[in-house]
């Protein structure tokens, strides 16, 4: 096996060769620490700010597609064969301003300043997408973006109108595309990447055989896709991580199809990718991706990643469990296949052996006769952590309910089907009488906690409301307040 | 020969003078990333970083600290205590002495600063700070005003403001209610957080870039601590990332440390928080329980009203005696009440000593008066807004506040009276009723409410401004005032002053760092007073420039002084006309200074505080702003569809700057009493410590619809730098129409018979409980 001890990318416009990388080491520090590239900023630390957006572009299946990131929580060793574009890279060679930029400041787009970059940067990755964006899918893409003087109104306003300030044709991204696919491919070379030795060393497998292979003889290793989670265990809590296996570039974690009436998402799938697809068959799930994070997050955090760290918040459990998907774990070559409710056993406690990986988790496609539909609830719309998810999935025949999946985040210590609920349902005619009588059974199924995000009585009052609003909408009456007009 | 020396005679405008719009000074410095932030300074060789060790009890005595692990960790340089402060261990701006830079025994709040750990590296301290072993003896925390009993002790004296018999005029009127209201803090949430970074100098020097809204407070502090005075200490600022009074005092804390450490180990030092810490240990809103009484007639007409506002202060007084003072000015609102009595309760609190926050303590004022008159609209099945109208202060009679200022310049009849008609506030009304009738889940809301607001600072002292401007000999202006940027756009908007002083384009004058050295003893950049402060003392400094000219340029041409005259870009001087450069370079041959000092003091201004009588305000600031609604009654979840804003701003030095901070503000002011939720926990911390948990507006939670117009009738009745207004803090009040917006879509549950009393943050959780307890006593 071909192996090397140096990660390479593109920074702007200069290829880069680094052996000196720290495990934990992230793309933010780097870019400001040993680069001096001071435009990219500090705001949170987490992923939650946007301060520190930059552009990862990547080949995937030999397209380079470009996405924003958050630098503060990405870490330098996940970026082999990537192209990094920071805010220095946008300024053209005559001084002139990216239109992205000219529009922000003839719109009076910023005021302090700090988190414009971030702001240009999530634009940038708008107008290479969608060069004239809807205000929906301006403010989609600003999700993770925060910035307390404007009020965004005039970000927006620019927003909506940088295409009158230059083609996204002829953008340098745009036209230098071929070269910088060549370098990527070139950097791509199959290779193991180890950088470090004994614990404190980082890996970045050649390929999915490969990480097994390395998982299975250092179960303790950290696996890191997306980072969403695993960058706050540095930045935040100074966990130490080594050593630390990077899997966002296996492309076979990547894949996602549809196959025997069930959709296959490998666990690699970032949300932004994943959702696009289940979309396409589950429009319910549409909805719900916009409610998950920000763009930068979406675009790093991964499916796998979202079960695999086990968290009773995690938002794509819930709609899952509902659809009764299943999940694939591997360990070296073995694999067996569950229930993903069953994957979770209790908080910080999964069904996955040392050594262990989540490979993919299979989305049934709900048949026609069934209702399926999820509601996130969050104190802030847009970007915050669910205090209640409910994900409904039920088959309604001749006004009688012949079969209930419900499940719950939020509400427990892990996300849970609400069977003593479903129970209450099955058999039972679709009326308001049975759903009124089935809210009794919720205390028996949840017992939820009073955070910092909702007191537990609320959770139980807005659980509760969830079921009757599924019963609303099932007669027709619209009860969920949306910000767009139905697509 | 540059560009500014040649002669354009037909020259009509200069670019970039007063009333233009302006861009601002650094934005296409923001937009590439090249407006340097202290953190984005080069560090000199040998830097080192800081971490402050805080504390994890909300309130006990150390019994022990073992920092050996601290000390020995890889990369430490040192560990600093309250035994290594050369000078004093205090940092409370009121000089009461209650605000320790370290504590070393009593702890006082869950987040208190107890050490500092300087490293090679920022990593390295935040690694190493982990490493301390501090043992409490725990005592009873007070944590929630809610908890604080009758004799609670207080951290700053009370104010009282009466006028007339309150007492009587309520026992006597047809109707009274009582009742309490809560409304939460906020976190600054600057998006740069508290950040120092301090270079020694010679002898006891030591020069501190510090983001701060106030360099000579934090001159002053740095001095105090090292005991040198304050001429050895030099304070930096060019621009924040935000401050929104979160850097008023707040910067104090980390330009102290970061100065002790570089002058101790006579290496730079740089002090920049992680962001929860930079949240658990800084100040915040504060919070306030309002309890409230209002009498009033058949007819809605308030007679009198009661107020005890309490506020949680945290374990110091740091400025809660002003805000809390600034909340009592602010109890009435744009309304006349006959008799009214109002006092305030700075509570002495086991958690952080909160602080400036844009509107200091006036937005928790006025949502008390609003409250009031959803009160007597509800017990009356009126229209809020027919109460709104029916208790305004009138022009020539009812015109007296609770402090006794006779208010002069009241245009808040005018301004809702506009707004009223260009939201279409009576057609959506009935469009609402109907669809509300019709929508059993979704519901919604309609309110218009006003704003005015007292622009001065209180204490008379702190109204008064210094600048430089120095002419160039090739006719360039540099230009330094003691007001600081933190992208409100004050630097521009005083350079427009000033090259509409001179007739020159505003690229010809450069704006400088905020500095200690060139513009002493000023006040906080605060109090919306910035352009109104700043802004008059540079145009003085040109003035007097000018004045020179004039008298040198009258001698040196022979021609009367009232027939020179500054054109743009050039000078009439009797029959000629000559580039401004020109006139520059004769006057320096001439030996005439170039340079010159200017200073403003706020006219008319006093305050009794011991009589709680006096004019503490300049004059007012009036807005208005209606908002609508929907909320789903199944989770409490909402959205606001359409604001409409009415703002008045004076003649506005630059539309597009005012206009932005009555978009910001109004957003921050929504955040404030929506989504923003400051959690503490029983043991006192801050459970809301980053914006993970913290909820600050994004993009998406604007208004669908959003228009904002301003008052371009309106003029300041006084005379402020070229008739404008401060447009500060006004505007975040405008956001109270969310709150009853909200209140009103909760109303209509039942039937707009029982008063919502919804309190503030008005998550989506309050207002499901609102739902349910309106529902619950409308069916009664």
């Amino acid at each position: 096996m071909k192996a090397r001890s140096e990660i390479r990318f593109l920074l702007n416009g200069t290829p880069v060769a680094l052996g000196n990388v720290r495990p934990d080491e992230t793309l933010l520090d780097y870019l400001r620490l040993r680069q001096r590239l001071t435009g990219t900023k500090e705001g949170c630390a987490e992923g939650d700010c946007g301060a520190c957006t930059i552009l990862v572009g990547r080949l995937r299946k030999g397209e380079l597609v470009y996405e924003s990131v958050n630098a503060c929580i990405r870490f330098l060793g996940s970026l082999d064969a990537c192209h990094v574009v920071t805010v220095e890279h946008l300024k053209r060679a005559d001084g002139s301003l990216h239109p992205v930029q000219q529009a922000l400041v003839d719109h009076h787009g910023s005021q302090c300043g700090f988190c414009t970059p971030g702001f240009v940067m999530s634009l940038y990755a708008l107008w290479m997408r969608e060069p004239k964006p809807s205000e929906r899918a301006v403010e989609k893409a600003l999700q993770g973006n925060l910035c307390r003087c404007t009020g965004y109104e005039p970000i927006v306003r620019a927003a909506l109108s940088v295409s009158t300030y230059g083609d996204a044709v002829s953008d340098p991204l745009a036209t230098e595309r071929a070269a910088v696919i060549a370098a990527l491919n070139q950097m791509k070379d199959g290779a193991r990447v180890e950088i470090g030795s004994g614990r404190d060393r980082l890996v970045i497998p050649t390929d999915v055989d490969d990480f097994a292979t390395i998982l299975e003889s250092e179960p303790d290793a950290t696996v890191v896709a997306g980072a969403t989670d695993v960058g706050l265990w540095v930045t935040k809590f100074m966990r130490e991580i080594a050593p630390v296996v990077f899997i966002g570039g296996l492309d076979e974690l990547r894949d996602s199809h549809e196959e025997n009436g069930a959709i296959h998402i490998g666990a690699g799938v970032s949300y932004s990718d994943a959702f696009s697809f289940l979309a396409k068959r589950i429009p319910a799930l549409g909805a719900l991706i916009d409610r998950i994070g920000g763009e930068q997050v979406r675009n790093m955090g991964t499916i796998g990643g979202n079960i695999a760290n086990g968290s009773p918040i995690g938002d794509t459990p819930p709609p899952l469990i509902a659809l009764g998907a299943t999940l694939t774990l591997r360990k070296g070559s073995a694999r067996r296949t569950i229930p993903l409710e069953d994957f979770f056993i209790d908080y910080g406690k999964q069904n996955r052996a040392p050594g262990e990986f989540v490979e993919a988790v299979h989305v049934p496609v709900p048949d026609a006769a069934s209702r399926f539909a999820v509601w996130k609830i969050s104190k802030r719309r847009d970007e915050d952590i669910t205090a209640v998810l409910g994900a409904f999935d039920l088959t309604i025949a001749d006004g009688r309910v012949e079969a209930a999946r419900i499940a719950y985040g939020g509400m427990a210590a892990t996300p849970k089907r609400a069977k003593a609920v479903e129970a209450a349902l099955v058999g039972k005619a679709w009326t308001e009488e049975t759903v009124e009588a089935a809210l009794s059974a919720y205390e028996k199924d949840f017992q939820p906690i009073s955070d910092m995000r909702a007191s537990a009585d609320y959770r139980m009052m807005a659980a509760k409301n969830l079921l009757r609003r599924f019963y609303v909408e099932s007669m027709g009456n619209p009860a969920n307040l949306s910000r767009y007009e139905a697509a | 020969m540059t560009r500014h020396e040649t002669l354009d005679p037909g020259k009509a405008r200069i670019a970039g003078g007063v009333a233009s719009d302006q861009k601002h000074d650094s934005a296409h410095k923001h937009v590439s990333g090249e407006a340097v932030y202290i953190d984005d300074m080069p560090e000199p060789a040998g830097t080192l970083h800081a971490c402050l060790g805080l504390s994890e009890v909300a309130h006990g005595t150390i019994t022990s600290m073992d920092l050996s692990k601290v000390r020995a960790a890889p990369g430490v340089v040192a560990v600093l205590t309250a035994d290594d402060i050369p000078g004093e261990n205090d940092i409370s701006p009121t000089g009461l002495h209650d605000e320790p830079i370290f504590t070393n025994e009593r702890v006082q709040f869950f987040g208190q600063p107890i050490f500092a750990v300087i490293a090679e590296t920022r990593e390295a301290a935040r690694r190493a700070c982990r490493l301390a072993k501090i043992d409490y003896s725990e005592e009873p925390a007070l944590i929630d005003i809610a908890d604080a009993g009758a004799d609670a002790r207080l951290v700053t004296a009370p104010l009282k403001l009466e006028r007339g018999d309150s007492a009587a005029a309520i026992a006597t009127a047809p109707h009274s209610i009582k009742g309490q209201m809560r409304v939460g803090g906020q976190d600054h949430f600057y998006l740069e957080g508290q950040i120092a970074f301090a270079m020694p100098g010679e002898d006891g020097d030591v020069t501190v870039f510090s983001s701060t809204q106030h360099p000579s407070e934090v001159q002053h502090m740095v001095a105090h601590a090292l005991g040198v005075s304050s001429h050895a200490v030099t304070i930096e600022v060019r621009r924040m990332g935000g401050g929104f009074g979160g850097k008023e005092t707040q910067a104090n804390l980390f330009a102290v440390v970061s100065a002790i450490a570089a002058k101790k180990l006579n290496r730079p030092v740089k002090l920049r928080p992680d962001r929860d810490d930079d949240m658990t240990a800084t100040g915040k809103r504060h919070d306030f329980l309002i309890d409230y009484e209002v009498g009033f007639d058949d007819e809605g007409a308030i007679l009198g009203v009661d107020f005890t506002y309490a506020a949680r202060c945290g374990y110091a007084a740091d400025l809660s005696g002003p805000v809390t003072d600034r909340a009592l000015f602010h109890c009435d609102n744009t309304y006349f009440y006959p008799a009214a009595r109002a006092v305030s309760r700075p509570l002495y609190t086991n958690t952080v000593s909160n602080t400036a926050f844009r509107g200091f303590g006036g937005p928790q004022g006025m949502v008390g008066a609003e409250r009031i008159i959803d009160e007597v609209a509800f017990a009356l099945g009126k229209d809020p807004l027919e109460i709104r109208k029916k208790n305004l202060y009138g022009t020539d009679d009812r015109n007296v506040t609770p402090y006794h200022q006779t208010v002069e310049d009241n245009v808040a009849e005018r301004v809702i009276a506009e707004l009223e008609e260009s939201s279409d506030y009576a057609a959506r009304r009935r469009e609402i009723a109907a669809f509300n009738a019709k929508s059993p889940v979704i519901k919604r809301g309609l309110a218009l409410t006003p704003v005015k607001f007292g622009i001065s600072f209180t204490a008379t002292h702190f109204n008064q401004a210094g600048a430089l401007v120095h002419v160039y000999t090739d006719g360039s202006v540099h230009l330094n005032h003691g007001g600081t940027e933190m992208g409100q756009g004050l630097y521009t908007k005083v350079a427009q002053v000033v090259a509409e002083e001179f007739q020159i384009d505003i690229d010809q004058v450069k704006i400088t760092a905020t500095t200690t050295g060139k513009v002493p003893n000023t006040s906080a950049t605060a109090a919306s007073s910035g352009s109104d402060l700043n802004g008059m003392a540079a145009q003085d400094a040109a003035r007097q420039i000018k004045n020179r000219l004039i008298d040198f340029a009258s001698e040196a041409h022979d021609v009367p002084k009232d027939q020179i005259v500054f054109l743009p870009g050039r000078v009439r001087i009797g029959n000629q006309e000559i580039p401004f450069a020109e006139l520059i370079r004769e006057a320096y041959m001439a030996r005439i200074q170039l340079s010159a000092a200017g200073f403003y003091k706020t006219p008319k201004i006093h305050w009794d505080r011991d009589k709680g009588e006096g004019r503490p305000f300049y004059y007012f600031a009036y807005g208005a702003a209606c908002a609508e609604v929907s909320i789903d009654t199944l989770t409490g979840e909402y959205m606001v569809e359409r604001v409409d804003i009415l703002h008045e701003t004076g003649r506005s030095l630059n539309r597009a700057i005012d206009i932005g901070q009555i978009e910001g503000g109004f957003i921050q002011g929504m955040g404030w009493l929506t989504t923003e939720e400051l959690v503490w926990d029983g043991k006192g911390r801050l459970r809301t410590h980053a914006p993970s948990t913290y909820k600050i507006p994004l993009a998406s939670d604007r208004p669908k619809v959003f228009n904002v117009a301003l008052a371009d009738w309106a003029e300041n009745a006084e005379p402020t730098v070229h008739r404008s207004k401060a447009v500060g803090e006004p505007p975040f009040m405008l956001a109270m129409c969310v709150l009853h917006a909200l209140s009103d879509a909760v109303a209509s549950v039942a039937d707009h018979k029982v008063c919502p009393r919804l309190d503030a943050p008005a998550t989506p959780e309050r207002v499901l409980m609102a739902v349910e307890r309106v529902r619950a006593e409308g069916a009664r």
